[in-house]
């Protein structure tokens, strides 16, 4: 491979509008003298790769880390192909103004359902792969030797021929100005040494000294705070504010109305802020939805479980005629609530305006609608706009919506050039938030007279997100795909794991008037709960052993069987388990991942559950770093069981009626059971890992729960039931 | 005006006395490791030690604090040499999102000097922050690794 300097600026710049900006190779072109340079000056290889003149790699990484470990992941990813020192590499995000500038070469921003390395990992390793290719020409160049004979590894290059070696430090200058290759061999999965290693996180020294810095803790100079109050009742709307009650206590600087529906108060510190806002009168319009309960709500979901609908899901056979001409018919109703997501950092941002720039500092999951938020808000056109991505204290899908920082750049539009700092309150986070969607479920089972499973009707009624958020992104009629997660009968996401002859899910869509959004794991969550527990329902009912009877009916699903054969032959299912101990098995599909786990509790007094151990086994494809998806699989036992236990927002009088962690829980260390994983993947696809297992914690538990007390729950969350953890 | 000794420094500081030492130490004195995550002494992510004993920062007006020694996640490493839970941490690799991890490392180096080899239920009862990421599996681990450690 030859690759001549590139001379022709203007031919490149026709050539990548025809092929979209050099997306595809996630590459821009760089020209002689016109090497892009890092902000230390130091030579951008392509947009993916900076390497210093010391040898140190810094990793362009675009999506956004909020303890899921992608960002070490997608540095593994690109680390693979470059050839590169593992101990010399960093990262650093690429801001999405920057993305903007530069036609979007480094893609999709967004860190959501599960995709920062599903979805890119093709194209960041390509970026890794062109690099190094062009490393080793510079190389060549330099030694003026043909650049087959030169080799790359571990940020060395070498000429076979002569043993000469050089650095990627040495050359990085020269192969920046080199045109990058048009196409790059990606490496067999066999040949990964850097992919598929357990190694450690690369962001964790700072995180243990107070050092990292999260949006929460932006210091600009002159910098005000901001605290605010959004509508309590959904849908309401600020009638007057007495703004001169607070004018004249300590710090406050301004009172300013935020949009129709929030007020925000201005001080010198955040705690005057606060203070000032809880003392200022607030006059407001409760609009229409005033009178919401959750009973209100429980009726509307009810009501939908028997209307009409043209929104099926999955369908095979003739389920209503199957449960017609039935032998036996078990049914049931469940149902799962509105959650908050709790993320430990409350939501924040820091926004300076002048009429002809706006920046704002956030952490944010999705950098690309952040920045389309803060110039929506500052009424200037996206390039003279910037959000500078900081790490997140938790995302957890709240993160994806850019409602604060809309809020902060709205108020600082107020207070032009000076940088005002918003915190949403812990109070304000919990009610004023939005919230996971709320669904009931009637699951009706028909079996013929030798209890084969001939049918399976599966009713949702309930919250669509997407008609909600995102009417555009609805399909066919209006129909919501996301409320089939898990459910679907193919395609790559979430496919349903079972073969039944009759099948027919479909959903009534109901929208009660509290804002529903993705919250990790989403509708899997819920989806899982009604399904695995059915299906141990019906087992039950036909006197069959809940593996057993599920394992007839995946044997055109041997991932999904996979999975959940791992998780029962962990835990010795058909053995038996210890005196007192119980044991339920689920298993679901989900961001292109297959999961299963299985749970051993016991249970005393009736109503007090000890998880003595959870086994859970994912099957996410390729595995990127073992131990880190370990680590996001033990914890989605902590957010699903949480929610499980503890997780409920009702809704009181149109209004949120959880304000903290004391009337929203969520589990300690005390609660947290052992989690042994298995990651087990099986090549040829790409799933997500930070979703996946949630789905299958709260389902495995409460079918243990029934094997230990005989009790079937079809309500989250247990403390409804007088159900704590022991 | 009051004089507060933060991890072997005197700060004087001009705030309301009912002001919670958490905003006094992030806001007027530049401390950020110490973090709010819910203001009621529940959550830990704002646990500092005062004279020497786990505390929720959020909580205690910094009037009550003047004249006591105020030990934050900034002042853990003495002389620049991590905290052992500190390095306990960092070998298991224990942060994922990392924000709770400032109060949870304080209230564990609490916990440690009060039960240099705590049990697992010493540290079911002691340890109650909240880490919403969900690395207690970690944490346990690496107490115990910490209290093995010299």
């Amino acid at each position: 491979m030859n690759y001549m300097p590139k001379i022709d600026r203007r031919s490149f710049l026709v050539g990548t509008a025809a092929v979209g900006g050099g997306l595809s190779l996630g590459l821009e072109i760089p020209f002689g003298p016109d090497v892009v340079r890092a902000a230390d000056g130091s030579p951008e290889v392509n947009a993916w790769v900076v390497i210093r003149p010391d040898d140190t790699v810094v990793i362009r990484i675009a999506r956004s880390e909020m303890g899921q470990g992608s960002l070490t992941g997608l540095a593994q990813l690109v680390a693979e192909e470059l050839e590169c020192d593992w101990s010399k590499v960093t990262t650093e995000y690429p801001s999405p103004g920057q993305n903007v500038a530069r036609k979007r070469i480094w893609g999709d921003y967004a860190s959501t359902g599960s995709r920062s390395i599903r979805e890119s990992q093709d194209y960041v390793r390509k970026g890794g792969a062109a690099a190094r290719e062009m490393l080793i020409q510079a190389a060549a160049n330099e030694w003026k030797v043909p650049a087959s004979e030169v080799s790359a590894a571990n940020s060395t290059l070498t000429h076979k021929p002569s043993g000469r070696t050089t650095t990627y430090g040495k050359v990085a200058e020269a192969a920046a100005k080199l045109e990058p290759p048009k196409e790059v061999k990606l490496k067999d999965p066999k040949d990964w040494k850097i992919i598929g290693k357990p190694l450690k996180r690369l962001d964790t020294a700072d995180k243990l000294t107070g050092k990292q810095q999260y949006s929460m803790d932006v210091r600009l100079p002159g910098m005000l705070s901001a605290a605010i109050i959004e509508s309590p009742v959904f849908g309401g709307k600020v009638k007057s504010v007495d703004a001169a009650k607070v004018a004249g206590m300590p710090g406050v600087k301004k009172v300013v109305q935020s949009g129709d529906a929030a007020v925000a108060v201005v001080a010198d510190t955040w705690w005057q802020a606060k203070t000032a806002l809880e003392a200022l009168p607030i006059v407001w319009d409760e609009g229409p939805n005033a009178k919401v309960s959750s009973a209100t709500i429980a009726d509307m979901l009810k009501a939908g479980l028997d209307a009409e609908t043209k929104f099926v899901g999955n369908q095979q056979g003739d389920a209503k005629a199957a449960i017609t001409n039935a032998v036996k018919k078990v049914e049931a109703v469940y149902s799962y609530p509105f959650q908050n997501h709790a993320a430990m950092e409350p939501m924040n941002a820091t926004a300076v305006y002048t009429s002809d720039k706006c920046e704002v500092w956030t952490s944010t999951q999705n950098g690309e609608a952040a920045l389309a938020a803060a110039a929506e808000a500052a009424g200037l056109p996206v390039e003279k706009c910037d959000v500078h991505k900081i790490l997140l204290g938790g995302g957890f899908g709240r993160r994806a919506r850019s409602e604060y920082v809309s809020h902060a750049v709205r108020i600082a539009k107020e207070m032009p050039g000076t940088p005002i700092k918003l915190i949403k309150s812990r109070e304000q986070d919990t009610s004023n938030g939005v919230y996971h969607p709320i669904t009931q479920c009637r699951l009706t089972g028909a079996f013929d007279a030798n209890n084969n499973l001939t049918g399976l009707h599966m009713r949702i009624s309930g919250q669509s997100i997407l008609a909600a958020i995102a009417p555009s992104r609805l399909a066919e009629g209006g129909r919501d795909p996301v409320t089939f997660q898990g459910l679907n009968a193919g395609g790559t996401e979430g496919v349903f794991g079972y073969e039944i002859p009759n099948l027919l899910i479909d959903h009534a869509m109901v929208n009660p008037p509290v804002p529903p959004w993705f919250w990790r794991g989403v509708n899997n969550n819920q989806n899982a709960i009604y399904l695995e527990c059915f299906m141990d329902e019906l087992a039950h009912a036909v006197g069959q052993d809940p593996l057993e009877f599920r394992r007839k009916l995946m044997s055109k699903h041997p991932k999904h069987l996979a999975v959940l054969n791992a998780v029962a032959n962990g835990v010795n299912w058909g053995k038996p388990a210890p005196q007192g101990v119980y044991r339920g098995l689920a298993q679901q599909m989900g961001y292109g991942s297959y999961v299963a786990a299985a749970a051993e509790i016991s249970v005393t007094d009736g109503n007090k559950v000890k998880i003595h151990r959870i086994v859970a086994a994912t099957d996410c494809g390729h595995a990127v770093n073992p131990a880190q998806i370990e680590r996001q699989i033990a914890g989605s036992f902590v957010y699903g069981l949480s929610a499980l236990f503890y997780g409920e927002c009702t809704v009181k009088d149109g209004r949120i009626e959880q304000t903290n962690f004391h009337d929203y829980n969520v589990m300690r260390i005390a609660e947290m059971p052992k989690v042994e994983t298995i990651v087990m993947p099986s090549g040829g696809f790409w799933g997500g890992v930070g979703e996946p297992t949630i789905f299958v914690a709260a389902p495995a538990v409460l079918n243990a729960i029934f094997a230990a007390t005989g009790k079937r729950i079809r309500s989250v969350p247990l403390k409804n039931h007088g159900i704590s953890f022991a | 005006m009051a004089a507060l000794n933060v991890n072997g420094t005197t700060h004087q500081v001009d705030v309301d006395p009912n002001t919670p030492l958490l905003w006094v130490l992030r806001e007027q004195i530049g401390l950020t490791g110490t973090k709010y995550g819910c203001g009621i002494a529940q959550c830990g992510a704002c646990t500092v030690h005062i004279d020497g004993v786990a505390t929720r920062s959020c909580s205690v007006p910094v009037s009550t604090v003047v004249g006591k020694q105020i030990t934050t996640i900034e002042g853990l490493a003495a002389g620049g040499t991590l905290h052992k839970v500190q390095k306990a941490w960092l070998d298991h690799d224990v942060p994922q999102c990392g924000y709770c991890q400032s109060g949870m490392i304080m209230a564990v180096a609490a916990l440690l000097k009060d039960k240099p080899k705590p049990t697992d239920a010493d540290i079911d009862a002691n340890l109650t922050n909240i880490c919403r990421c969900g690395t207690f599996q970690q944490i346990r681990a690496a107490i115990h690794a910490a209290a093995a450690s010299a």
